[in-house]
């Protein structure tokens, strides 16, 4: 670093500084705070959603358990899926983007950093929301996909049903204000030089998991208002009797809940892009067919929702539509396997748990994909539908396919997050009792599945056979909840007492470990230029162009195809106003399940809210 | 062409219009969103018609009179959104105060129309299920009006309030692009909720 950049850095501690005390921990609009707290809240409602799995699994070890009355149970169930979908899976995958991308591509902030903040509020809002609501008995009931006639208002009296309705829209407020920064971040923020075939694979991802939030998440927020509707004004949306149908709930609900798993997944494909890239030392294989493989992924996710409604009665040609489409998506899904297989097999892998991790997810999810074919076919569909054998299938895709890479690229970017490595030796173990307690617990319902038990039962009579393989799964829990606990101890202990990591400690190729660990808050001093997909393995390093302001929060927007520099854009300073918007928007929220006239009245306070955020401040450019 | 590392990053310009801005991204996102959950509603719409021999089941096609002077107006609406767009791009500030107004205006007749469409409207939404996928796409469309206008309000009230510079009239230029999204829209709900009972 030369003198100037020593003075420049100095001014940028005090531009990129954020304000001290409370306020300014709310007020932060640093990407990297509020990814690191979105990673942690969904972190907590993962380890909460999963101790409600171990109360549930307690309860089913054997015959006739009555830890839990039915009422009960189904609240249980119910919030298990829902806050392991809405408020974990989605949100840590989109948290690891709000984090990773604009490091990625070498920018020094988010693209919409007091909307990123927004919508962080909206997410934790939510989620406290859904739990208070459970903690006083009024937990959703109808599962986590709210089928109706079941959350009618005839079959789910009370709230229950509209507060998980609310819970939706808080939590889709959250993943679209996400998914309209990546989108914009890819598309105007990258690097110089990062023209579009160079692009590191996780950005990809997390693009084309942008472009599919924004076109599937509209759809259950269509169905939840229509719920929501049905239930307080006494529409007919799915009531039959007044031409409703309850059907168009599930198209609606599918429409959003296949590619649901998409978005889940596709982070995940990027994240593996990224940490076999790294550990098998060479470039990834086949780049571009990568590419075009996950953009089909997110295309044909969305042809394949009626499969989930093969036992509904529609029509048998449209079924073998969808299951077609359900079996073409495993070429895709193929083809990156392949590229991945190859990579390891041209490189010189080093076995690091980061790796291990995604060897894992190669097993666990080539077991959930045969599954997945199996119940694509309408004749297995309907011999095991609403059996444990969909149970088992779905735990294998989404653990083993977004889990387990989620939790790679935890050991893998733990080092850039915390500036300290992850202990080795405990995540190799960690690693192990992971994999075995996932198989423990989800391979026996396969069977239990194909031995006739169906899902969401609240207990079960003796003499069924079933007793092993409930015990089985119960013990598999309990393995599974030792594996998270060491993974929390070994981030507490590292933590405290960890390696420090350095810049780039796996020699990885990307620019995120370009800077220090942590990065500072304007990320980088001097904007990268790129001349390759793996900059930093790149023989001719360039030193980074100076030009930005330093007395001003400023990112480098460049040009769509090609990257080429095209202005210097102010970003905003921190802000209380989408803290506070936040507020106004969750009281709005909660007023309107209880009264409608909330949607009235407490706009004001949220149109008020919003204004203050977006006038104009002294400090802005503007205003010079 | 430049080599990347060639450029002063100082010499660039700190504002841009259109497709390299920030601002008309988050636009295009958000109209992406409510455009799908238009699609999304109109489809459904589609869905139920399927399940009643008659469309409308039990009642004459909606009334035209306030509807169709509301899509005329909207329409009209354009002129002074195309004019502020154009002064924003030109940087005409003047020019920009005059037809800004003049837009928020139209809004305010527009939101006034809405509220004579909505009382003409002959079907209630807890009448049968017609009636509840016609009132969604209706205040669907009239939520976007009323806050693009809300929108369209402050940004009228900044360029008269604050100084304006290249930043401010690229925000008002990518206002007009979402005022154009509520007329496209606009029309095509009017074409479904409107006319789609006529033809069918």
């Amino acid at each position: 670093m030369n003198a100037h950049d020593a003075d420049s850095e100095m001014q940028l501690v005090r531009t990129w500084a954020d304000k001290p005390g409370l306020v300014g921990w709310l007020s932060t609009t640093d990407h990297k705070r509020v990814g690191r707290r979105y990673l942690v809240t969904a972190m907590v409602f993962f380890a909460l959603a999963g101790l409600m799995a171990l109360v549930m699994r307690t309860q089913l070890a054997f015959p006739d358990g009555k830890l839990l009355d039915p009422d009960r149970y189904n609240q249980f169930f119910s919030m298990h899926g829902s806050v392991m979908m809405f408020l974990f899976a989605v949100p840590v995958m989109t948290a690891m983007g709000v984090y990773l991308v604009p490091l990625m591509l070498g920018s020094r902030a988010i693209s919409f950093p007091r909307l990123n903040a927004f919508g962080y509020y909206m997410f934790l809002f939510g989620g406290i929301t859904i739990f208070v609501a459970f903690a006083l008995d009024a937990g959703p009931e109808a599962g986590w996909t709210a089928y109706v006639p079941l959350s009618s208002s005839d079959y789910s009296p009370g709230h229950r049903s509209d507060i998980w309705s609310q819970m939706i829209n808080f939590t889709e407020v959250a993943a679209l204000c996400v998914a309209a920064e990546v989108a914009t971040q890819f598309m105007v923020t990258r690097a110089p030089g990062m023209r579009l075939d160079r692009i590191p694979l996780f950005v990809w991802a997390q693009v084309v998991t942008a472009f599919m939030v924004m076109f599937a998440m509209p759809s259950v927020m269509v169905a939840s208002q229509f719920l929501q509707s049905d239930r307080q004004f006494g529409t007919h949306f799915f009531n039959p009797g007044e031409g409703g149908d309850p059907l168009l709930w599930q198209h609606l609900f599918w429409f959003f809940g296949h590619p649901e798993v998409y978005i889940i997944f596709i982070p995940a494909l990027g994240m593996i892009s990224s940490i076999v890239q790294t550990f098998a030392r060479r470039p990834i294989f086949g780049y571009t067919a990568m590419v075009v493989a996950m953009v089909s992924i997110g295309f044909l996710s969305f042809g394949l929702w009626v499969h989930h409604m093969f036992a509904t009665g529609l029509p048998p040609l449209g079924n073998s539509f969808y299951t077609a489409a359900s079996m073409l998506i495993a070429i895709p899904s193929g083809v990156q396997i392949f590229c991945w297989i190859a990579t390891l097999w041209l490189g010189r892998p080093r076995f690091a748990t980061p790796l291990l991790f995604v060897l894992g997810f190669f097993a666990l999810f080539v077991i959930g994909g045969l599954s997945g074919v199996m119940l694509a076919s309408v004749p297995v569909d309907t011999q095991v539908h609403d059996t444990y054998f969909v149970v088992a299938h779905l735990h294998y895709v989404l653990i083993g396919g977004a889990v387990f890479p989620l939790i790679g690229a935890f050991y893998y970017w733990f080092p850039k997050f915390t500036g300290r490595m992850l202990s080795e030796r405990a995540g190799k173990l960690n690693f192990w009792v992971l994999f075995v307690g996932m198989n423990l617990t989800f391979f026996p319902m396969h069977w239990l599945g194909l031995a006739g038990m169906p899902r969401r039962i609240y207990t079960w009579p003796a003499g069924l056979g079933w007793e092993w393989a409930n015990l089985v799964a119960t013990i598999g829990s309990y393995v599974i909840a030792l594996g998270v606990l060491m993974f929390v101890g070994n981030v507490a202990w590292s933590l405290w007492r960890g390696e420090p990591a350095g810049t780039n400690p796996w020699d990885a190729p990307e620019l995120e470990w370009a800077t220090s660990s942590p990065p500072p808050p304007w990320n980088f001093t001097r904007v990268p230029v790129v001349d390759g997909r793996t900059p930093l393995w790149s023989d001719t390093p360039h030193e980074g162009l100076p030009g930005l302001r330093s007395d001003k929060r400023e990112m480098l927007l460049t040009s769509i195809a090609r990257a080429q520099p095209q202005a210097r854009w102010g970003c905003p300073d921190p802000s209380i106003w989408p803290f506070l918007s936040a507020v106004a928007l969750t009281i709005q929220f909660v007023w309107t399940i209880f009264d409608p006239w909330g949607w009235v009245w407490a706009s004001i306070p949220m149109a008020i809210a919003m204004t203050v955020w977006f006038w104009p401040k002294k400090s802005e450019p503007s205003m010079e | 062409m430049k080599r990347t590392d060639e450029y002063n990053l100082a010499e660039l310009p700190d504002y841009l219009f259109g497709a390299g801005s920030i601002g008309f991204w988050g636009g295009i996102a958000f109209m992406l969103i409510e455009g799908m959950g238009f699609v999304l509603a109109i489809g459904a719409y589609f869905y139920l018609m399927t399940y009643e021999r008659a469309w409308p089941p039990g009642s004459p096609p909606p009334p035209l009179f306030w509807a169709t002077t509301g899509l005329v107006l909207v329409l009209l609406s354009e002129i002074p959104n195309i004019l502020t767009s154009r002064c924003a791009k030109r940087q005409d500030k003047a020019g920009v105060q005059l037809w800004i107004v003049v837009t928020a205006l139209a809004g305010v007749v527009l939101i006034v129309v809405r509220a004579f469409e909505f009382h003409a409207f002959n079907v209630r939404w807890d009448q049968n299920a017609y009636g509840s996928i016609n009132w969604a796409l209706l205040i669907m469309h009239h939520a976007d009006l009323v806050t693009d206008f809300y929108d369209t309000v402050v940004l009228a009230v900044m360029v008269f309030a604050k100084p304006v510079d290249g930043r401010k009239f690229s925000d008002v230029d990518d206002n007009a692009v979402f005022w154009h999204f509520i007329v496209v829209t606009w029309v095509l709900v009017y074409a479904i909720v409107y006319w789609v009972p006529r033809w069918v």
